[in-house]
């Protein structure tokens, strides 16, 4: 036995695993939804935030392969926790009731794939910049400021102001937040940090860190539909 | 009181099995669920029927023997309470229950509602000891153990090993289990002699009988008859990461190597 084995073929090894990249990822969405906010800044605010990061390669692109790394990491421990956990029952019980388990425990693989699915649609969307996905006919890489920056705040306002795209993100968050809701308690129990004196507390740190999330991403489409932000 | 029982028959493990009714007739209030059974099972036996196979020894809540999932709850959703100390006047007259053995692939069914929870045993045999010297037995006050420690080890010694943690997951784990298993010597001075290895042997051995992962849903310990606290699952994690921190694992293969 060699530490990668137990890592990455053990049971618990691949909840560290599921656990760590799911931590960083938390510590990403949160620390994106900050960046987003600024949005409620105006525009010279924003587009300089984004101006910084696009012309800052050695911050973007460690993070973005990191980010990938762990995305990928949660993936794989995902897909192969949840195939062993649907072959350890091969044999339904015929009455099937849940026993304290929540809603959200219960559904991660499926509120995780979902989730999945929105980061492709939304990195095509903002940071690949696909025209034919933002629904709006217009071309968001042509969009420039005054100063000649990429218009971060107008892509962001002509993005959201399509209803359909709209309401996919708002479902997405939710989602997100359903997921981090059980996950970020979660973490600690997998990495053994967790006991009876603070446990509960961490229970209600993730509950209240995963409706923070919701309010802060939810409010930027919400405040463009509703015509706040333009 | 009259019940409808709804029971699975399965003849042995190799055959398909399916579910078949019953009536349970002049069922008395202070039967335990049990003793319902016994009860339906004379009826069978009267009548020239084969009996319901399904496991059970003390009949007191201490063995871990009985093993039965209630209207789709193991033990049948009574808090801290084993199958065999659940008592008919939980139910209504006329009331229609469903019976089932454990459901997992770690634990194939044997007959009716027996199933086969060797792979608890294997578990138990790769750590779930402490290994001593023979010879005279030492004086009981001369190894001193802090009071909360004691307390916590008997929490988790609680286990009866019914696998009832196992039926109830949604995973089919037996986190719960292993957790309690290796919690209960971890935490005694006897058993710190040997804590890494236990806790990497144990967990292989549980890796190895084919359960789930833990999604830390808590149903586990909400069926437990000994209330055993999913707090143990994160004490098993944390002594299996300290392992693999402290490179134990290379310890043991040299040993292994001679």
């Amino acid at each position: 036995m060699n530490l990668f084995s137990l890592i990455f073929g053990s049971s618990l090894g691949k909840k560290f695993v599921m656990a760590i990249s799911g931590a960083l990822l938390f510590g990403f969405v949160v620390a994106h939804m900050l960046g987003n906010l600024q949005v409620f800044l105006g525009p010279e605010q924003l587009n300089a935030y984004g101006h910084f990061l696009q012309t800052t390669p050695e911050i973007l692109w460690p993070a973005r392969l990191g980010l990938l790394a762990m995305v990928v990491l949660h993936i794989w421990s995902a897909i192969r926790l949840s195939r062993e956990n649907k072959a350890a029952r091969p044999i339904a019980y015929a009455v099937q009731k849940t026993v304290k388990a929540s809603y959200a425990s219960r559904t991660m693989l499926m509120s995780g794939l979902i989730i999945a699915a929105f980061v492709v649609y939304h990195l095509l969307h903002f940071t690949v910049l696909m025209q034919a996905v933002n629904l709006t006919g217009q071309n968001f890489s042509a969009l420039l400021d005054v100063k000649g920056r990429h218009d971060v705040y107008r892509m962001m306002v002509i993005g959201f102001s399509h209803p359909a795209v709209a309401l996919f993100y708002l479902i997405a968050v939710g989602l997100l937040c359903l997921h981090l809701s059980h996950g970020v308690s979660s973490l600690f129990q997998s990495l053994g940090l967790k006991n009876k004196f603070y446990g509960a507390c961490l229970d209600r740190f993730a509950k209240f860190a995963s409706l923070i999330l919701f309010l802060g991403y939810a409010a930027i489409p919400s405040a463009i539909l509703l015509g706040l932000v333009k | 009181m009259n019940l409808t029982l709804r029971v699975w028959r399965q003849k042995n493990a190799h055959t398909p099995g399916e579910f078949r009714e019953y009536e349970a007739t002049g069922i008395v209030p202070d039967m335990s669920f049990l003793e319902m059974l016994d009860v339906v099972n004379e009826g069978l036996i009267a009548r020239g029927g084969e009996p319901i196979a399904f496991d059970s020894d003390c009949r007191e809540g201490i063995c871990g023997t009985c093993s039965l999932v209630i209207n789709g709850i193991p033990h049948g959703g009574q808090r801290g309470t084993t199958a065999c100390q659940l008592h008919m006047r939980h139910f209504k007259d006329g009331d229609r229950i469903t019976i089932e053995p454990w459901r997992a692939r770690a634990f194939p069914v044997l007959r009716d509602l027996v199933v086969d929870r060797s792979p608890f045993d294997r578990i138990v045999q790769s750590g779930g000891f402490v290994s001593v010297n023979t010879g005279q037995a030492v004086d009981a006050n001369c190894l001193p153990v802090p009071k909360d420690d004691s307390d916590l080890a008997m929490d988790a010694a609680q286990c009866i090993g019914c696998g009832a943690c196992v039926a109830a997951c949604k995973n089919a784990s037996a986190m719960l289990f292993v957790a309690a298993k290796v919690s209960h010597l971890n935490l005694l001075p006897q058993g710190k002699a040997e804590k890494d290895r236990r806790a990497l042997n144990m967990v292989k051995a549980m890796d190895e009988a084919g359960f789930g992962n833990c999604s830390v849903t808590g149903s586990c310990e909400a069926v437990c008859p000994k209330e055993i606290s999913l707090d143990f699952i994160a004490r098993m994690n944390r002594d299996y990461a300290a392992a693999l921190l402290k490179g134990k694992f290379h310890a043991k293969a040299q040993a292994a190597g001679g």
